[in-house]
């Protein structure tokens, strides 16, 4: 087992996978947020755009996305981040995290916002809040908290589906190196154990404190 | 979709404008999108028609590199999905066992395939096992390792789907069970099971789109499937990789978008369904324990396929 450690960089390739999914998760809720206000608003038009971006990103597969940012759109349409090819790699599989996850975190936005009774939103206006205040005051701070369950569940999926970067990444990531290491090595349940045993420790607070979170939080109804 | 009419007054003279300034900004926001990408295309000489016309004169780009690659996805998805219901029904119904050790066992199981990456399981049984055994084809290795990987985090997402299901049953069908003399074991098989299975229905076929996008992943372990086949060995035959990508993607979506559509179709089906059913009751109030109660779980569990769908990929 120590051998593993010494000879291969099993913590460099976590480290990668936190990285990857601390920066993939700022931009899919920056994303998100933007398409989940373009899905609610109230003109026709952006509605179309948030719910096509929605409707494509969401039934294609990442790893479709992934493999086509390098071999397409890289070497193809020549849109490269980085002249190193690594960087270059590294920032496309953060923007496809990024794009990809943002059309859940739009639904789960919206899933939030649907969880307010029409009653919270008439009564707002019925005592005179404008838009602005209403939406303030009332909606989204309700909203909010009823999209914390979806959003945490869609933050533990993003961390998991970080390993689908291993396709342009190769070994720099915890799922290419396992792939390497168990194609030299043999397999070793162990080392396995270890590997599946970062992620649980990634993504099992995570899981915790939304549950508690979203408890605590919620809107007695 | 109701919450446009709810979130917004009806607007006036100022928001009609507004509005109307909205809708200009949008179109022109969408075509300057197209646009560029119809630009960067164009500069990359990726519209050019050689490049698209296989797909319509060459037979061959069809009958020897998508469908049999369409057909290598759907075959893995469904025989994971198979699978999958069995697993999730086993181990669902550990969870909800009356023996602790079992349940014990099955939460374990369940829980630690659920937070295991798809990719990690799929490469190792590969490389670790399939790749190397001798009584496993080369064809078959890969599409063993794609099952297995696919069966084992679906198959736990199924089985909680189970447990959620029967927990969400009012309280009364377990004690009906159990009070005309049933056993534990078989309240839950013949009572509870039968209806969570029920309101599992659109949820599983959200799952089942889960498990047609994570077959790409097959593409790590050698798997022949849709976007290795129609889109990186289809692309570099013809040396058409943009385009092949585009196509397989417009596949990939198509099936997803009509089998989402179908999963809503279900739901809101059932939901009329089990509000006609609650007759009068429906009007109870949310505590209340009839009507209304059940409406809610079943709400419940709509959010469930939601979150299920964003947990998986």
């Amino acid at each position: 087992m120590g051998d593993f450690f010494s000879n291969y960089d099993i913590l460099g390739a976590f480290w990668v996978t936190v990285q990857l999914s601390v920066l993939s998760a700022i931009g899919a809720l920056v994303i998100g947020t933007v398409v989940a206000v373009l899905r609610i608003s109230p003109v026709g038009v952006l509605r179309l755009i948030g719910s096509l971006y929605v409707n494509l990103i969401r039934n294609t597969p990442l790893t479709l996305l992934m493999v086509s940012s390098i071999l397409g759109l890289t070497f193809i349409l020549g849109l490269q981040i980085s002249e190193q090819n690594t960087r270059n790699a590294y920032w496309w599989a953060v923007i496809m995290l990024s794009v990809y996850h943002a059309a859940f975190v739009c639904e789960a936005i919206r899933s939030g916002v649907n969880t307010i009774p029409a009653g919270q939103a008439e009564a707002a206006r019925s005592i005179g809040l404008t838009f602005g205040q209403s939406m303030r005051e009332v909606l989204l701070p309700q909203a909010f908290r009823g999209a914390i369950a979806p959003l945490g569940s869609t933050l533990i999926a993003l961390i998991k589906n970080t390993t689908v970067a291993a396709v342009i990444l190769g070994t720099a990531e915890a799922a290419g190196l396992l792939a390497q290491i168990t194609e030299n090595e043999g397999a070793s349940l162990p080392l396995f154990f270890v590997f599946a045993l970062g992620f649980v420790v990634l993504t099992l607070p995570i899981g915790i404190g939304i549950t508690n979170l979203s408890r605590r939080l919620a809107v007695k109804r | 979709m109701s919450a446009e009419n709810v979130l917004f007054d009806a607007p006036g003279p100022r928001a009609r404008l507004r509005h109307n300034i909205l809708t200009v900004v949008g179109v022109v926001l969408l075509a300057a999108i197209l646009w560029v990408v119809y630009r960067r295309m164009a500069e990359a000489n990726q519209l050019e028609p050689y490049l698209w016309q296989p797909y319509v004169t060459d037979a061959a780009v069809w009958t020897s590199y998508i469908l049999p690659g369409l057909q290598a996805t759907l075959e893995a998805a469904a025989i994971s999905m198979v699978l999958a219901g069995v697993y999730g029904l086993v181990f669902g119904m550990g969870r909800l066992s009356e023996h602790r050790p079992i349940r014990w066992v099955s939460s374990v199981v369940v829980e630690f395939f659920r937070s295991v990456p798809v990719l990690l399981m799929m490469v190792f049984f590969f490389y670790g096992y399939f790749a190397r055994a001798d009584w496993l084809s080369s064809t078959m290795a890969p599409l063993a390792a794609v099952v297995l990987g696919l069966t084992l985090y679906n198959g736990s997402v199924i089985a909680e789907l189970v447990r959620s299901g029967v927990h969400s049953l009012p309280k009364g069908q377990a004690e009906a069970g159990l009070s005309i003399g049933l056993t534990p074991t078989q309240t839950l098989r013949s009572i509870q099971l039968p209806q969570a299975l029920r309101a599992m229905l659109p949820a599983l076929i959200g799952q089942l789109v889960v498990v047609l996008k994570d077959t790409a992943l097959g593409t790590v372990v050698l798997y022949p499937e849709l976007l290795t086949q129609g889109g990186r060995t289809l692309g570099s035959a013809y040396g058409n990789v943009i385009p092949a990508y585009i196509v397989v993607a417009v596949i990939f979506i198509v099936i997803n978008y009509a089998l989402t559509v179908v999963a809503g179709r279900v739901e809101s089906r059932m939901k009329r369904k089990r509000r006609s059913a609650g007759g009068p009751q429906t009007n109870a109030m949310p505590g209340a324990p009839g009507g209304e109660g059940t409406m809610e779980s079943s709400g419940v569990g709509g959010d469930n396929v939601q979150n299920i769908d964003a947990t998986s990929r």
